[in-house]
């Protein structure tokens, strides 16, 4: 049962066949039974999540219509707020804290009776490519559990992989939703920057964060977007429009004259060889589809991963100004005549891991009086290139796509060190939240020389995000017949051994 | 060359709040000559005819109904304070004593 897809424990649910509390369970056993392998929570909520299943059926018994996936067990990343729930975001300074309040995703998934089952980990406050950032330890992919699962978003895509949860929330800054997912096998959606609110998602980059749909298949990401995705009044950067229709476009995965635009500057050198075999496959089954290959140019692109590792910690540099140790999270050195400024500092270097210091001292830099218009300055300006070069690709292409990274999951440990090598993970995936575009990243196969798992980045302009869905469905089912059986069939057992 | 000296590191970390070691100090004034040359990229196109992008929406001024809703109570707003006197949080001393 837990190797289903959301969609078909959503229909057992409805036909009775099966109960929330009992797929609920079938998920909390599988997750008491891998986790010490895999690490992809932070906090179980098996307590929590029984109930809400049990309040889940009892209202399908009494025959109140129900959201399509109501009952179904889902996996949040810990970095949005779950009221009166552990919220750490992977950081020892907000260990122990509780949130007062709801997420408006966490209050949309509950909405939809969607059954949380805990918090996944993550790299601190988001900022990584490997989980490894995170101050509880890392997650392991469960394809080899010698690598990393991706960041920041690792604790998700691994309890995809490793079928402790069929849907999963991540948030993605710069390709923490689709380099997970990539590198695990799995689907992850980035949506249209303001498509889903950012309240209650403990903000890293104000500018670049969004919350998205996690699963295994196109369709269930699909049905956990329109479930989370909306208007919301309490996040001012909220897009007061309709929700696109994702749902359909992954049911018809309609690709008959659609133009996909190869991106020209992500692929070639630093690629991979068994990352562009499997994308210049993908390609081929597309054109079989029915769609037009056309090549696209965005000289500007080389340009994002600078501009993002400025922009990125500056804006973060100032969001985690918040924690000062006066109103919630961790306060250390409060004896008697320590000063406030004093508590912060200790506070604050107690708290914050590495990776997080190294970026908010990044960041106090490029905003600092002096250097501002070299460097946040500047980067604001190539932010602007990178959108325009989207804009022009789009007049040539619906949809723009790419390797989702230039390799498959490296060893957990490798690129610890050289913050340089693990900034460079992000090259494909960072002009999408400059430009605040949408991006989807689905399975294409293994690479030959590993075995890993390869990803395939779909990009479509501002709030056209059912555009993905059609080519990441129609990619899909394209595949699966070619293979006979889902990706994640070829993954090792992890209950066997090791 | 882009470089960062340790003292330079050291008085970054104090408007940022951080308290740093001697090690912290000479290892990351190290990292940042390498990071800040591969960052320093954005300078080669950042001419003076480009507008700058803070937002990827093009929003101003976002209003709501000025209207009354069920907010935190103070005992919520208070429960994840390290410590609390009065319905308030209690800080540490703000100002010198003299």
């Amino acid at each position: 049962m837990i190797r289903s897809t959301a969609a078909q424990m959503a229909a057992k649910l409805a036909s009775g066949e099966t109960t929330s509390v009992t797929l609920t369970q079938a998920h909390l056993d599988r997750i008491n039974s891998v986790e010490d392998k895999v690490h992809a929570f932070l906090f179980v909520d098996e307590k929590g999540a029984l109930e809400q299943a049990a309040s889940v059926d009892a209202k399908r018994a009494k025959g109140e219509k129900l959201s399509p996936l109501a009952g179904v067990p889902l996996a949040l990343k810990d970095v949005l707020a779950q009221k009166n729930k552990p919220t750490t975001c992977g950081s020892k300074i907000l260990e122990g804290w509780l949130p007062p309040y709801d997420s408006t995703v966490v209050a949309n998934l509950k909405k939809n009776d969607i059954v949380i089952l805990g918090k996944t980990n993550m790299d601190e406050f988001a900022m990584g490519s490997s989980t490894e950032n995170s101050a509880y330890g890392p997650t392991h992919n469960p394809w080899d559990l010698s690598r990393i699962p991706g960041g920041s978003g690792g604790g998700s895509s691994a309890a995809l992989a490793s079928f402790e949860a069929p849907l999963a929330i991540g948030t993605d800054t710069g390709g923490s939703i689709r380099q997970p997912a990539a590198v695990t096998g799995t689907v992850g959606v980035k949506p249209t920057y303001g498509g889903v609110s950012r309240y209650g998602l403990v903000a890293f980059s104000s500018s670049l964060d969004q919350a998205g749909p996690c699963a295994r298949t196109v369709l269930d990401t699909a049905l956990l977007h329109e479930a989370i995705a909306g208007y919301d009044p309490k996040d001012a950067t909220s897009i007061n429009a309709p929700v696109p229709q994702v749902v359909q476009a992954a049911k018809d995965g309609n690709v008959k004259g659609m133009k996909i635009g190869v991106v020209k500057e992500l692929n070639g050198d630093g690629y991979q060889p068994g990352v562009r075999a499997r994308f210049e496959e993908a390609l081929e089954l597309l054109a079989k589809a029915g769609a037009e290959i056309v090549e696209v140019s965005t000289p500007n692109f080389e340009y994002a991963l600078a501009a993002y590792y400025l922009i990125a910690p500056s804006e973060a540099s100032s969001n985690l100004a918040r924690f000062d140790a006066m109103r919630y999270g961790l306060r250390v050195g409060d004896v008697d005549g320590a000063s406030a400024e004093a508590v912060m500092n200790l506070t604050r270097e107690v708290g914050f891991g590495k990776e997080v210091k190294r970026r908010i001292i990044l960041g106090t830099y490029a905003l600092s009086s002096g250097y501002y218009d070299a460097y946040y300055g500047s980067a604001q300006k190539v932010r602007t290139l990178i959108t325009q070069d989207f804009t022009q690709a789009f007049t040539k292409a619906d949809v723009l796509v790419s390797p989702t990274c230039p390799t498959t999951a490296f060893k957990i440990g490798e690129k610890a060190n050289d913050p340089l090598a693990m900034y460079l993970n992000d090259i494909a995936t960072i002009p999408v939240n400059l430009a605040g575009i949408g991006g989807m990243s689905l399975p294409a196969g293994l690479a030959d020389e590993d075995g890993l798992p390869v990803g395939f980045q779909i990009m479509s302009p501002v709030m056209k995000d059912e555009r993905m869905y059609s080519v990441g469905a129609a990619l899909e089912a394209a595949l699966l017949s070619q293979w006979g059986a889902p990706l994640l069939d070829r993954a090792p057992a992890l209950e066997a051994g090791k | 060359m882009s470089s960062l000296s340790r003292d330079e590191v050291a008085k970054l970390a104090g408007l940022a709040r951080i308290e740093m070691s001697e090690e912290e100090l000479v290892s990351l004034s190290k990292e940042f000559t390498v990071i800040l040359d591969a960052v320093a990229r954005v300078q080669e196109v950042a001419s003076a005819d480009v507008a700058p992008t803070s937002h990827p929406l093009s929003l101003r001024n976002v209003f709501r109904p000025d209207v009354v809703v069920p907010s935190l109570s103070p005992e919520q707003a208070l429960s994840g304070a390290p410590a609390q006197e009065e319905q308030r949080f209690r800080v540490p001393q703000i100002l010198g004593e003299e």
